[in-house]
């Protein structure tokens, strides 16, 4: 199959599966007991005027199929309706937010890919006592959930210490990164040891393998047979977990930014599920759902470029 | 075999861990599981009762792990708090498995189209993690265990559900099923009677893996004060009450709750684990 074809119908693929999560992230308004102009309020009192924009806004007048390609098309044009609680645009609100949140969980991604590279690398080539170290310390951190990380490092470094804030997102860029050094290490934490583990498992497979028995026979330095040879195979496999890692650090970003109160899109995604604020629920949901896609299909794409032995399509699409 | 148990990357093909550990993990999972039968008769204060004059005081001979911000007894909550913590992803661990196993079954029992339906839908439900559609239908319902429970297991289902599929697609293969065909048994008789009890072991050992995510996942939720109702105890909650004494300068009544939340965690992961390496070196 050629790349393109196979970028095509990945794409299209992944255009029906957005379709499916859009269906079940409006459906499930209608999962709530009671009329739906009912829910959208959900108990605040309304006057009639207000009554009657939500139903045109939602155009509860219509059928329920005419209704979903209504919201499905203000969606396609940026329009994600109106916030019941903050009145005014989601897209208005998430824009505000996006970039905080944004920031925190590239600084995460850094972090997780360094971190976890590198004990990965040393665990595989060094073994021993190394070797156990770093497993010990992998499975306590797959086993710490983000927001026990967040609590447990707020109260060390941020209280006991006062290295870091406790809370907030700073103003200016370097203040922000100071503010956000801490809540990136509590997001990173758990995924740290999960690529650390990754890593470590596929370099001892493929430090087994006959290709590396014939480097080093054939006198290749140790040095580069690890880099050449070991690191560089097992980077496909590492890749797959890409997507996984990232939707992970996206849903996590509501405990972290609630543990450290970080006003980004985690933040209010927390606080809109707890006020019943549904049209901002419904649209961060679906970003998450899209961002996550999105680097499924980019890993999709690359792997065969990273590990050229993988053919075109020959994963499964989910890790 | 080809079927090959479909862990969550970061604990695929690890070493098994060394006996020492797996009997501590395991005897850590029945104490916890213990203490939480027993809760009732072992708090020995109740959970709820608020004591401010006493509020933040050191672990005493009274309350042997201190109180918290309000003046609470952390010990009763603790032991209280584990009914809880460990009851949400119970449900999730046996309704994802029960039903799971019923869908991989008949996708790959019957194949053809319900084999598709049944796969385009997984991958739907792959792009969801586990905590966003609780939070969605959390959304929607509001408070209450029962929402968060069942959208995780809608969640874990996937897991379990592929799994069974490739487990029945490997068993089918193999003569004995041919032979009670040939005899005239039912399909459904071979799956539940034959299939079944042969692939357990697998479909358990990834359940069992399942419980730590969904106990983090959980946990999370109440964290955020989210599903679980206000006054029950909860760990998950615990460490969000905990957050006000860690401020001032108090940090012990957050610390126990995240050391039980992650202890059970990896001992549960462990457990499972071991189980799984156990039962993928029996088989050839």
């Amino acid at each position: 199959m050629s790349f393109l074809r196979f970028a095509v119908r990945r794409l299209a693929e992944m255009a029906a599966t957005l379709l499916g999560a859009s269906f079940v992230v409006f459906g499930a308004m209608y999962l709530a007991p009671g009329d739906p102009a009912s829910f959208l309020l959900s108990g605040r009192s309304a006057s009639p005027q207000a009554l009657a924009a939500i139903k045109a806004q939602y155009h509860l007048d219509d059928p329920f199929f005419v209704r979903y390609l209504h919201w499905l098309g203000d969606i396609v044009r940026g329009d994600f309706g109106r916030s019941i609680t903050y009145r005014t645009d989601v897209s208005r609100l998430l824009a505000d937010r996006l970039p905080t949140t944004l920031l925190l969980v590239m600084m995460a991604l850094v972090v997780v890919a360094v971190i976890g590279l590198a004990l990965g690398w040393i665990a595989a080539v060094r073994g021993g006592g190394i070797d156990s170290t770093v497993l010990v310390g992998t499975t306590l951190a797959v086993g710490t959930p983000s927001f026990v990380a967040a609590v447990l490092l707020q109260g060390l470094f941020a209280v006991k210490l006062g290295w870091f804030p406790s809370s907030g997102a700073g103003d200016g860029f370097g203040d922000e990164l100071w503010h956000l050094t801490l809540p990136a290490i509590a997001l990173a934490l758990y995924l740290i040891g999960m690529l650390a583990r990754v890593t470590r498992s596929t370099m001892l497979e493929a430090l087994d393998s006959e290709h590396v028995t014939v480097a080093r026979s054939r006198g290749v330095p140790e040095r580069q047979v690890i880099r050449r040879h070991v690191f560089r195979n097992s980077l496909g496999t590492v890749l797959t977990t890409g997507g996984l890692i990232v939707s992970t650090l996206l849903i996590c970003t509501i405990l972290v930014e609630t543990a450290f109160s970080i006003g980004g899109v985690g933040q209010l995604l927390e606080l809109s599920t707890t006020t019943k604020d549904f049209p901002t629920v419904q649209a961060i949901s679906l970003i998450i759902v899209a961002l996550f896609m999105a680097v499924n299909l980019i890993v999709d794409l690359l792997l065969p470029l990273v590990d050229p032995r993988i053919a075109l399509g020959t994963r499964s699409t989910s890790v | 075999m080809t079927a090959v148990l479909t862990r969550r990357p970061g604990l695929s093909r690890i070493r098994a861990a060394g006996p020492p550990l797996y009997l501590i993990c395991l005897a850590f999972v029945a104490l916890v599981t213990t203490a939480a039968l027993l809760a009732s008769w072992l708090a020995p204060y109740d959970p709820n009762v608020v004591d401010l004059g006493n509020a933040m005081a050191a672990p005493s001979a009274e309350h042997w792990l201190g109180v918290d911000a309000a003046g609470r007894d952390t010990l009763s909550r603790l032991l209280l708090g584990a009914r809880t913590s460990l009851l949400g992803p119970l449900g999730v661990v046996v309704f994802s498995t029960l039903a799971g196993v019923a869908v991989g079954m008949a996708a790959g029992w019957r194949g053809g189209w319900l084999d598709s339906v049944l796969s385009r839908s997984t991958e739907l439900v792959f792009a969801f993690p586990g905590m966003l559609l609780a939070i969605l239908i959390i959304a929607v319902y509001g408070e209450g265990l029962l929402a968060p429970v069942v959208a995780l297991s809608i969640a874990y289902l996937p897991y379990v559900s592929r799994l069974t599929r490739s487990l029945v697609l490997a068993e089918r293969k193999r003569p004995y099923v041919n032979a009670y065909q040939v005899q005239g048994h039912s399909a459904l008789q071979i799956c539940l009677r034959h299939i079944l009890p042969n692939i357990a072991p697998v479909v358990l050992a990834q359940s069992t893996i399942n419980f730590g995510y969904a106990l983090m996942d959980l946990a999370g939720l109440s964290f955020l004060g989210l599903g679980i109702p206000a006054l029950t105890p909860d760990w998950g909650r615990m460490v969000f009450d905990g957050q006000t004494a860690i401020q001032h300068g108090y940090p012990l009544s957050a610390i126990w709750p995240c050391v039980f939340i992650v202890l059970t965690v990896v001992a549960f992961n462990v457990v499972g684990e071991r189980w799984a390496d156990h039962v993928a070196r029996r088989t050839p």
